[in-house]
């Protein structure tokens, strides 16, 4: 778009740290937490491990490849939804 | 700073929202038909619904100076019984010349079975055949990404919807550039859990020179925030926005979408 404006450099690191760090921890606790009730195995708990390994790429695309790496891949419809509501990773 | 809320469910909201609402600036609200937490039992509850979001919630809205407009369908969630689904689309001619209707939505797909797609195609024919604006949802969590392409794909079937007059609603970081690079305008629905948070929506919004996207609260009866909108334009205040461009997003863009029909005047 011609007339973008792009905002003004603010220091995005002050902005959105502890915030951050806040929600690491609590994912990290999270983890301990299935594990120590050895619910470790439960598919979801997989996807968001293989999910936290697509953090460490270096290409500025982290939270589109989370969102993929939880997505359906296939292509064609279901023939009946057998459920109202989503899971929030798919089981393959 | 004014703004519009493009998409909220003000049936389940209080009056207190309203108020809210109105004290923080927004202007016009936008409500799409959907699902009531429960199946509805016949069209007889539509028809009910209809009335409401078409007579009651503009009246509601008008004692704070805000605007009501609507949108008409039966949502995807219920779109698995084709009878139903039948009656509730009959029931549309009915209402969608009432003053503020302004278009078919929000339709779309939530498990991606047939059954949903055959009913979306439908809508997008009511659309087609009245020359109507299309609002559309797209599936939750897992199934957005497949939802997303059946729906850009469905739409090729349709050469008449111009894209620039259809919406597709709740994208996020994996859906949007497949939305905006066919021409549709996006939809980024900002809620506390699911979907978008404020920073990811700038984020997007920086990513594609806020072209053709707006942003709303989709606010419900589940976890849902009123002033999503206005809690995000104090967040791009903080990451160095310029007033006009947060302008653009809250206020003009969904203007200039909503404006197409004529019936939307602010």
């Amino acid at each position: 778009m011609p007339d973008w404006t792009p905002p003004t450099q603010v220091n995005l690191v002050d902005l959105g740290f502890m915030d951050s760090r806040s929600k690491l921890i609590d994912l990290a606790a999270f983890l301990d937490r299935v594990q120590r009730a050895g619910q470790e195995g439960d598919f979801r708990v997989q996807a968001l491990k293989n999910a936290i390994a697509l953090l460490s790429q270096d290409q500025p695309q982290r939270a589109k490849d989370v969102l993929l790496s939880f997505s359906d891949p296939s292509s064609t419809p279901v023939e009946k939804a057998a459920m109202q509501g989503a899971i929030g990773a798919y089981k393959k | 700073m004014n703004y519009i809320e493009p998409h909220g469910h003000m049936v389940s909201r209080t009056t207190d929202d309203y108020e809210r609402m109105a004290i923080a600036g927004c202007q016009a609200i936008c409500e799409p038909a959907f699902w009531a937490g429960f199946d509805r039992a016949s069209a007889d509850g539509f028809y009910d619904y209809f009335r409401q979001i078409t007579e009651y919630e503009p009246k509601r809205a008008a004692k704070f100076g805000i605007q009501h407009y609507s949108w008409l369908c039966i949502n995807p969630k219920e779109a698995e019984d084709l009878a139903l689904a039948d009656d509730v689309i009959a029931l549309i001619p009915q209402f969608i010349d009432k003053p503020g209707v302004l278009g078919i939505g929000e339709i779309g797909l939530n498990k991606n079975s047939r059954n949903e797609l055959k009913i979306f195609e439908q809508h997008v024919q009511v659309a087609q055949d009245y020359d109507a604006l299309v609002l559309i949802h797209t599936p939750h969590l897992e199934d957005k990404l497949k939802g997303t392409r059946l729906i850009v794909e469905a739409l090729k079937n349709f050469p008449k919807i111009k894209p620039e007059r259809v919406i597709i609603d709740h994208v996020e970081e994996h859906t949007i550039d497949h939305v905006l690079d066919h021409g549709f305008w996006a939809g980024i629905t900002l809620y506390p859990e699911s979907k978008c948070t404020p920073n990811r929506a700038i984020d997007m919004l920086e990513q594609r020179h806020a072209e053709q996207i707006w942003m709303n609260s989709a606010c419900d009866w589940g976890i849902s925030d009123p002033l999503a909108v206005p809690k995000t334009m104090q967040a791009m205040r903080q990451r160095g926005w310029t007033t006009e461009m947060i302008q653009r997003v809250a206020w003009d863009n969904p203007r200039k979408f909503m404006g197409q029909c004529e019936k939307f005047k602010l």
